[in-house]
């Protein structure tokens, strides 16, 4: 079994969940046999981002704060994936709560690219991109919430998708930040990520911004893409700290998709350079909230010598969360806080709106914006650790597409200094099948890089 | 602008965040880098833009006023430090000095 | 009020709404009497990975009690989060409204004074707290039970302009009398469903400036609001007459004690960082649909006092007191449709509260108007109708009830009663005017109640006079 020879090596996985998956591969054993009750995902080994919450299965979001905690219910993507027929094969490693580029801000420990274990696998789903290109699961899903899903995808060579804000109910994502989180899905192929997508897609009654959009994402997927018109920001192609391998595969990519029939067009999205800024006030102003509710009353650890509530609030989350959780959660606690909600808050979400507004405009002259989906290859575990900054300049490329709730697909397009780079599609909002296509479409004509 | 030690200390109290020795100092410093990023929202002119909330327009998603059962007591308290009598325990409720 | 001063109210109250979930998961409402944390569930206890979901019941109770206030209900309204820390607000913070409340503006009639309405809008409880210790900051441990986490409450609050106790609690009086006649809610302050908190400040008479205010907590009866307020006002009065400062802050109402007590407050710093809450997409009002709900609006209880004063000629205490439910002006209405006096059939409704048919209570308020029997015969036929639901008509012929009116058999019966008690006779005859009680009794017994009692002492008075 992969897992057992690749887990040594890279640690994909924080939970291996033996005997569900067991149980459940016997029962897709039995389906399958019977030629009854076979979903399109029978007998498929998913691994989880460790966000995703699984009845009876321990899920921490990579914090010490919810170590040995047990949901009573599942998420409904999870729901949903069980009901396909799928088999879990554990929960993988991941920056905690989701807020990282490289995994290592697990407070678990870090996770090896399967490319070279001595570098970072991106992040924050980095555990489910690694586990996929290792072979140690089929697919899995992650989650995005500024590039979580993509960039890890990129780094480690697979295909990882972000659908359309509300696409995929929420319900059960264990949140950071809500208006931006969106879960998602990593495979070795497009058809793949679209037909894991397919059976988590859709209407969820407990989720009220999951929408009531039909969810055909196989439809036209392996129609190529002759005759698209492909947009092409150039703002993209300039961002600080773009490494000349990665802009190269890319632009490789885009004429391997010209010479396939595709349009290029140059669009431009001017106010690139704010969205990390907005970015930085809107997704730790809602992880400030988001995380309030540990507070050891209910779940999660508690210090225990604390003798005043205060005390136990103070202590627990102190010790329970991580430097980088800490540190967003102060920085948006900051930014609401009496006399800077204006200054920050609200700025960013007018800057919000003027990024959604580039986005809208771009497309009315193309049917897909590419791009790189990281500015870099994987990176040595540690090199950026140091430099928050730094770090967050990682998702400078894919934020853009969680403000303005886009889908968004990384597919691999060769390699730079021997590391895969991902292709970035975005398409418009509810236009995840043309993103699908446009990947498909380039995997069919991609030339050795 | 910067975050000073106080700044940090107010803001890690209002999210009840307990800092350990030192690191007033590295969250000031580091908050204060990024901050200095963010900066540069301040160069836009959005005076006339609407805020975005959220990205998708949805509106009035509504449900039927129908109660089902949740979860037993026994579910509802099993991941909880601790509970007694069916509820959950904390420690006493004392207030911070302002 | 004592050496010039004046007082200045302003009401907040918070209303659990007639609902059969709660505001944003499907736990049922009724989560009275259940075992602490058996009425959760994952969503109101807010476990990782939970989402709200709005109940759209709470908002059209909400857009009904707007109306009914006569305020201005939005078109655009949102839900705010507004974040602080406590152990009975799981998800560290509150589901709420900020800017853009469901409805602006509004009145509430008093009866005499007009109270503006600032606005109302929609929010959740929060769970309940046990302390083991004596008090609050005493005990060393709390417990936390969620049943009530996540029950839709509206909060309804009003400008300051009340001046005095009575009509802080007539505030409340009437709010509640609007609650229940549009079914948005129980509105019962004992059982929490109705909690009201005042805001109280005290001036000189004339001052233009607002004094400092304190805002009154843990009252659970129109009567301890009344007393709150009064004692509070005092208090604020004592304080500043011994040229002290009010300090800003909240206080709870002790009913052991009649007084009020400094709490501190929640959130030493009031810092809530309220912003937009991202899980709940924005509420867009059709205005259609509000204009139907204002149609279906049942009549209220201001205008009906008013009607029923103008259309039966009741005084206004009486119309106000049928008025405080629907039910009971309703029973009114019914009964003099049936043919009944409506004086006589509102002093019944109002003393004796009975729970019969409209053509029931008619006929039993004719059979009393008629002199057929008297009130006190009433008020046992009454009690058997009520039991039995039998017209009191045929209550009275069964039992041979009909009081006895006849001039010749009661004289039998006062001869009886006068040689029977000569003392009582001897009494009257030296001048005790009283001792005609001991024998009126005395008709009574002989007759087993049934006698006309005014026919009765009339002939006593007589013969006793007679005979002197």
């Amino acid at each position: 079994m992969a897992i057992r020879e690749q887990e040594p090596r890279i640690h994909a996985f924080l939970r291996v969940t033996e005997e569900l998956a067991r149980a459940q591969a016997a029962d897709a054993d039995r389906r399958l046999a019977a030629a009854d009750g076979v979903g399109p995902l029978t007998g498929i080994p998913v691994a989880l981002k460790d966000v995703l919450c699984v009845e009876g299965v321990e899920t921490t979001a990579g914090s010490q704060i919810l170590r040995g905690y047990l949901p009573p219910f599942d998420a409904t993507a999870v729901a949903r994936l069980r009901a396909a027929g799928a088999v879990f094969v554990g929960m993988t490693n991941c920056d905690e709560f989701a807020m990282g580029s490289s995994t290592e801000n697990s407070s678990y420990r870090p996770t090896g690219n399967p490319h070279d274990p001595s570098r970072v696998p991106g992040g924050s789903s980095g555990g489910s991109a690694a586990a996929v290109a290792a072979g140690e699961a089929v697919c899995a899903l992650g989650s995005d919430t500024g590039g979580s899903i993509r960039q890890p995808a990129a780094l480690c060579g697979v295909v990882g998708m972000k659908p359309t804000y509300g696409r995929v109910s929420r319900f059960g994502l264990i949140a950071f930040a809500s208006s931006l989180d969106q879960v998602g899905p990593f495979a070795t192929s497009v058809a793949d990520a679209a037909l894991v997508l397919q059976a988590i897609s859709g209407l969820d009654a407990r989720d009220a911004t999951s929408a009531d959009r039909p969810a055909r994402m196989l439809d036209g997927v392996e129609d190529g893409v002759r005759g698209l018109r492909l947009g092409v920001p150039r703002e993209y192609f300039d961002v600080e700290g773009i490494e000349p391998g990665v802009r190269a595969a890319v632009e490789r990519a885009l004429r391997d998709l010209e010479a396939a029939g595709a349009e290029l067009v140059d669009v431009s999205l001017p106010h690139t350079e704010y969205g990390l800024a907005a970015y930085y006030i809107i997704a730790p102003a809602e992880c400030s909230s988001n995380l309030a509710r540990f507070d050891s009353v209910r779940f999660g650890m508690r210090e225990e010598a604390a003798t005043t509530l205060l005390a136990t609030y103070l202590q627990t989350r102190r010790d329970g969360f991580g430097p980088e959780v800490r540190r967003r959660i102060m920085l948006g606690t900051h930014a609401l806080s009496s006399g800077y909600y204006d200054a920050y808050y609200l700025k960013a979400q007018k800057v919000r709106t003027l990024i959604a507004q580039d986005f809208e405009r771009a497309f009315a002259g193309c049917d897909a914006i590419v791009s790189a989906t990281s500015p870099s290859v994987a990176f040595a575990l540690g090199a950026k650790t140091g430099d928050p900054l730094a770090m967050y300049l990682c998702d400078v490329l894919t934020l853009g597409g969680n403000l303005a709730g886009l889908p968004g697909i990384s597919v691999p397009c060769g390699t730079s200094e021997g590391l895969p780079v991902g292709l970035q599609v975005l398409a418009p909002q509810w236009a995840d099948a043309t993103a699908l296509r446009v990947g498909r479409g380039y995997e069919m004509v991609r030339s050795a890089g | 602008m910067t975050l000073s030690r106080a700044d940090v200390r107010h803001v890690a109290m209002l999210a009840r965040l307990g800092l350990a020795a030192g690191e007033e100092e590295f969250y000031a410093e580091q908050l204060s880098g990024i901050m200095s990023h963010i900066e540069r929202l301040a160069e836009l002119d959005t005076e006339a833009i609407p805020p975005t909330a959220q990205v998708v327009a949805l509106t009035s998603r509504l449900r039927e006023d129908e109660a089902r059962p949740g979860l037993s007591q026994k579910q509802a308290l099993a991941n909880a430090p601790e509970s007694r009598q069916g509820m959950f325990v904390v420690r006493a409720i004392q207030e911070p000095e302002p | 009020m004592p050496g010039g001063w004046e007082a200045v109210i302003g009401m907040e109250v918070h209303v659990q709404l007639a609902t059969r979930s709660k505001m944003f998961c499907a736990c049922p409402a009724d989560y009275v009497g259940a075992a602490p944390n058996a009425n959760v569930c994952e969503v109101c206890l807010g476990l990782p990975g939970v989402l709200p979901v709005v109940n759209g019941r709470a908002v059209e109770h909400v857009v009904r009690t707007a109306l009914a206030l006569g305020g201005s209900v939005a078109r655009h309204t949102k839900f705010d989060r507004k974040n602080y820390f406590y152990p009975d607000l799981p998800k560290g913070y509150q589901i709420s409204q900020y800017d853009l409340p469901m409805s602006r503006g509004g009145a509430l009639d008093i009866g005499g004074r007009t109270v503006r309405i600032t606005r109302v809008h929609l929010e959740e409880d929060t769970g309940k707290l046990q302390h083991a210790g004596d008090s609050l900051h005493q005990a060393g441990e709390s417990l936390v039970d969620l049943n009530r986490s996540g029950m839709p409450l509206m909060e309804i609050v009003s400008e300051p302009d009340l001046a005095g106790a009575e009509e802080a609690r007539d505030y409340a009086v009437a709010l509640r009398a609007i609650l229940r006649a549009i079914g948005a809610s129980e509105a019962e302050m004992e059982k929490g469903q109705l909690r009201a908190e005042a805001n109280v400040s005290v001036r000189r008479r004339g001052d233009p400036e607002l004094g400092i205010k304190t805002e009154l907590k843990n009252i659970n009866s129109f009567r301890a609001l009344q007393r709150a307020v009064d004692h509070e006002i005092r208090r604020q009065i004592r304080v500043l007459e011994a040229g002290e400062r009010v300090v800003q802050e909240t206080r709870g109402w002790s009913e052991a004690d009649q007084s009020t007590f400094s709490q501190r407050s929640k959130e030493f710093a009031q810092d809530y960082r309220y912003f937009p809450e991202p899980d709940i997409p924005p509420l867009e009002l059709d205005p259609a649909w509000v204009e139907e709900i204002r149609a279906a609006l049942p009549e209220l209880p201001a205008p009906r006092r008013a009607r029923l004063v103008a259309q039966y000629g009741l005084s206004e205490y009486d119309a106000g007191q049928l008025t405080r439910e629907a039910a009971t002006a309703d029973a009114f209405e019914a009964a003099v449709a049936a043919g009944a006096p409506a004086k006589p059939v509102a002093n019944w409704i109002i003393g004796a509260a009975p729970g019969l048919a409209p053509g029931a209570l008619a006929e039993l308020v004719n059979l009393v108007g008629a002199g057929t029997i008297n009130r006190e015969q009433g008020l046992r036929v009454l009690e058997q109708a009520q039991a039995t639901g039998r017209a009191p008509a045929e209550i009275v012929r069964e039992q041979g009830l009909a009081q006895v009116s006849d001039p010749a058999a009661l004289e039998a019966v006062v001869d009886r009663v006068i040689h029977a008690d000569p003392q009582a006779v001897a009494d009257f005859r030296a001048g005790k005017q009283q001792a005609i009680g001991a024998l009126m009794k005395a008709v009574a017994t002989a007759t087993e109640g049934q006698a006309n009692m005014r026919l009765a002492r009339d002939l006593l008075r007589a013969r006793l006079i007679r005979s002197a």
